[in-house]
């Protein structure tokens, strides 16, 4: 607890200006415990580099879901610190955008209005909000649908609007929670391709949380891996991929296959106890 | 969408809806219900006619009867006396039960005072206490109101808080990781959220303040709807007390079905649209 | 809620409105309310004495009659709505329209009818309670899954052990809330019908004490009816709380 609070009185105040090595998101020695006595992360220690995206992975009950919402803001930690941008993280803040892996659309507001929803609260003026939305309605592929409203758009399209509603509000750093887990296979490799595309123009830093090795390796530039029981750091894999391939080359390249199996190699012992004893229950994700 | 799937017979399977007689499912619900509306009311009539008792009038002598009143005013000024204190009833719980709910939501204080004291109030046969409101309010409007409210409250409250407590998880953390102040919360989020519980709320509520207003009249008061009834027994003219009664249950049925429309139309778009 | 740290379970919170109550009694603020302690000590009186007996047992015998009978054909009533769609389409319209209708209002053509006595009461009780149990019945029984009947089928089920043995008890916790609250608006049906009848059980002993403003007596006898309908309800509940285990998962 006296890291935190050190960090506190040194980071309280704006600290120094950013520098272009500096990253982004630094999450230091992250403890997170529930009341019962669960210990849902220990000491987690990782850098988020800028501009860059980085992967949480690991078996169901790490903490990997946990973690990006302290970074959100969204849950205090019981001990250590987040810094973004040089201050510490105490809530939200507009520097951080959320994408959530249910979606979490009003399901009474249109497309329209979902994609505009951050601006609204943001007081951003309704000529301009939706001018906003619909650049990025189009910039996710939802050309034509402002006017539908959730319950009428196929999974994979409510995630699109969630996506375009982060974008909208032109935060630094993208925060995504399983955002593909609720789609299709076969969609989900197109969104995989298309979120690429959209982050490559954008110098956008993505925290990115999801529990398939394929996926991770596919999209990231650093994949950190958590064990559980209680969360912590195993290792952190930067995947050596030479990305001027196409999709399938780069999917069957050496060093895509080589950073799959590292993984693997990691999280296969948690497997393998998952299938002799029931899942713990009570233990974040 | 049932669960007679298990009892399907070859055609017209009750599990899927399926074309009958060439009909198509919509039009075959409306024509059952618009037979057995028919059927009841052949029932009636011949019952009537048996009769059952002499104090059973058959259909059409109570629809006469009710055609009747209509044409000459008496419903009109029987409803305007019933419907005063209704409406003035029914709008105050409205307000300040959503309100109550809502405060019982947000703040745990209130929500600790609260939910049991109207647990118990909703519970409570509490129209036992409406021979006592004459005590303090007399006979006039003011009573009647009383009786109304003290019956529509408990469930409007409840429903309400119920409401807000329900608000999905997941729609309030999106909020606040879109940095969303407490009102906007509020006013975006959770009350449409609970918008359909708080409606089926102020729909018990109706219906409760509509049996407020004829207990009164039963009981304390007798005005409007509720005196028709004691009167045309009085005077043994069941033809015309049916047709009161029918008055009552078809003026309630279409105002909360009313109800229900205007929450599609404010609120609830997405329940429009297919 | 917490005093010094600690969790205080709600039901604490009526300490207060009792003590409110007291606060106000003494004052007398209002004469119809007597203190709370006055009425707490009215309560022993009220109930032991032979008035209430009486009356409790011509209610009782209503409720129970009218109650029996609303079970019986709101459950079965709402199996047929639940599993035959035309009955549900028919019954459940009508089932809509009673249940939030102010059928208060037919019991003086009830008492024209069978006059006032048992009769009356039982057809009150019965009007009161069969739609909310006949709906929620219907709500059960149409949303077992499809995939649990099939598995019932697959492994060559009879109907009767599908009805019996998946049916019922998945539809369990909507029947059981549907009872519920059909018997709170049983026991409210029989006070309301007693209030009109005016002559006997407890709505009669209600009017009774008014009459004579024995205020005390009269906050008695509905601390001592609420009490009833609040038990019954309870142990609905407790049941209702035994199949929560798997009303999430179905």
């Amino acid at each position: 607890m006296t890291d935190a609070k050190a960090a506190t009185d040194a980071t309280a105040a704006p600290g120094p200006p950013v520098g272009a090595d500096e990253p982004a998101v630094r999450v230091v020695e992250l403890t997170k415990d529930y009341p019962g006595g669960v210990r849902a992360l220990e000491g987690v220690t990782f850098d988020v580099p800028a501009g860059q995206l980085t992967t949480l992975i690991g078996p169901s009950g790490c903490g990997k879901t946990t973690t990006l919402k302290i970074v959100a803001g969204l849950i205090p930690a019981t001990a250590g610190q987040v810094i973004v941008d040089g201050r510490r993280v105490t809530g939200p803040g507009p520097e951080r955008a959320f994408v959530f892996q249910d979606f979490a659309l009003l399901p009474w507001a249109n497309v329209l209005r979902n994609v505009a929803f951050g601006l609204e609260l943001r007081g951003v003026p309704r000529a301009e909000r939706e001018a906003t939305a619909r650049e990025f309605i189009a910039k996710t592929n939802l050309t034509g649908f402002e006017h539908h409203y959730p319950h009428q758009l196929s999974g994979g399209m409510r995630q699109r609007v969630g996506l375009a509603r982060a974008l909208a509000v032109d935060a630094d750093i993208l925060l995504m929670d399983e955002p593909f887990a609720s789609v299709d296979e076969q969609i989900r490799r197109a969104f995989q391709e298309d979120l690429l595309r959209l982050l490559s123009d954008a110098r956008k830093t993505v925290m990115f949380v999801t529990h398939s090795i394929e996926e991770a390796v596919y999209v990231s530039d650093q994949i950190v891996i958590l064990t559980r029981g209680p969360g912590r750091v195993s290792n952190a894999v930067r995947p050596e991929i030479a990305r001027d391939g196409s999709p399938d080359e780069i999917r069957r390249s050496r060093g895509y296959l080589d950073a799959v199996e590292e993984i693997w190699g990691e999280l296969r012992s948690y497997v393998e106890q998952d299938m002799q004893a029931p899942q713990q229950t009570g233990v974040a994700s | 969408m049932t669960g007679g799937g298990l009892a399907a017979p070859a055609a017209g399977a009750a599990g899927r809806p399926s074309a009958w007689g060439g009909w198509p499912p919509a039009t075959r619900t409306w024509l059952l219900r618009a037979g057995s509306i028919v059927a009841v009311l052949a029932l009636w009539e011949l019952g009537g006619r048996i009769p059952v008792s002499l104090t059973f009038p058959s259909f059409t002598a109570t629809a006469a009867a009710f055609a009747g009143m209509l044409a000459d005013g008496t419903f009109l000024r029987a409803y305007s006396e019933t419907g005063g204190p209704l409406l003035v009833g029914v709008g105050l719980t409205a307000i300040g039960g959503v309100a109550a709910g809502l405060v019982m939501g947000l703040s745990p204080k209130a929500e600790w005072l609260g939910v049991p004291l109207f647990v118990i109030l909703q519970a409570a046969p509490s129209a036992a206490i409406i021979p006592l409101i004459t005590f303090i309010y007399g006979i006039g409007f003011a009573a009647k109101v009383f009786a109304v409210v003290l019956l529509s409250t408990p469930v409007i409250v409840l429903n309400s808080y119920r409401g807000i407590r329900n608000t999905p998880v997941s729609l309030i953390e999106m909020s606040e990781a879109f940095l969303a102040s407490r009102w906007q919360r509020i006013w975006k989020v959770i009350l449409p959220a609970a918008s359909g519980l708080i409606f089926a709320g102020l729909r018990l509520g109706l219906a409760q303040g509509f049996t407020g207003a004829i207990l009164a009249e039963l009981l304390i008061t007798p005005t409007g709807v509720g005196d028709l009834i004691t009167f045309y027994r009085s005077q043994a003219e069941y033809d015309h007390m049916y047709a009161s009664i029918l008055s009552i249950i078809l003026v309630a049925s279409v105002s909360i079905t009313l109800l229900q429309r205007l929450e599609g139309v404010l609120f609830r778009p997405e329940l429009r649209s297919p | 809620m917490r005093i010094a740290g600690r969790r205080v379970p709600m039901a604490f919170s009526l300490l207060v409105w009792f003590a409110l109550w007291e606060v106000i009694g003494r004052a007398e603020l209002v004469f119809l309310i007597p203190p709370f302690t006055g009425v707490l000590v009215a309560i022993g009186d009220v109930a032991t004495s032979e008035r209430f007996a009486d009356a409790a047992m011509v209610t009782l015998q209503a409720f129970g009659i009218g109650m029996g009978l609303a079970l019986t054909v709101g459950i079965g009533a709402g199996f047929l709505m639940g599993r035959v769609r035309a009955f549900g389409d028919v019954l459940g319209m009508w089932a809509n329209i009673f249940e939030s209708s102010p059928l208060t209002a037919i019991v003086p053509a009830m008492m024209a009818l069978v006059g006032f006595g048992l009769p009356t009461m039982v057809i009150t009780v019965f009007l009161f309670s069969v739609w909310v149990i006949a709906l929620d019945t219907q709500v059960g029984v149409t949303h077992v899954s499809q995939s649990l009947l099939e598995m019932g089928r697959s492994f060559g089920a009879s109907r009767r052990q599908v009805l019996l043995k998946i049916v019922l008890l998945a539809a369990l916790p909507e029947i059981l809330a549907g009872i519920r609250l059909g018997l709170i608006r049983g026991v409210k049906g029989v006070i309301i019908g007693q209030l009109l009848i005016a002559i006997v059980g407890i709505g009669y002993l209600f009017e009774r004490y008014s009459r004579s403003f024995l205020m005390a007596e009269f906050w008695a006898l509905l601390i001592l009816v609420f009490a009833f309908a609040f038990a019954a309800s309870e142990a609905i509940a407790y049941f209702e709380r035994k199949v929560a285990f798997y009303a999430t998962t179905r």
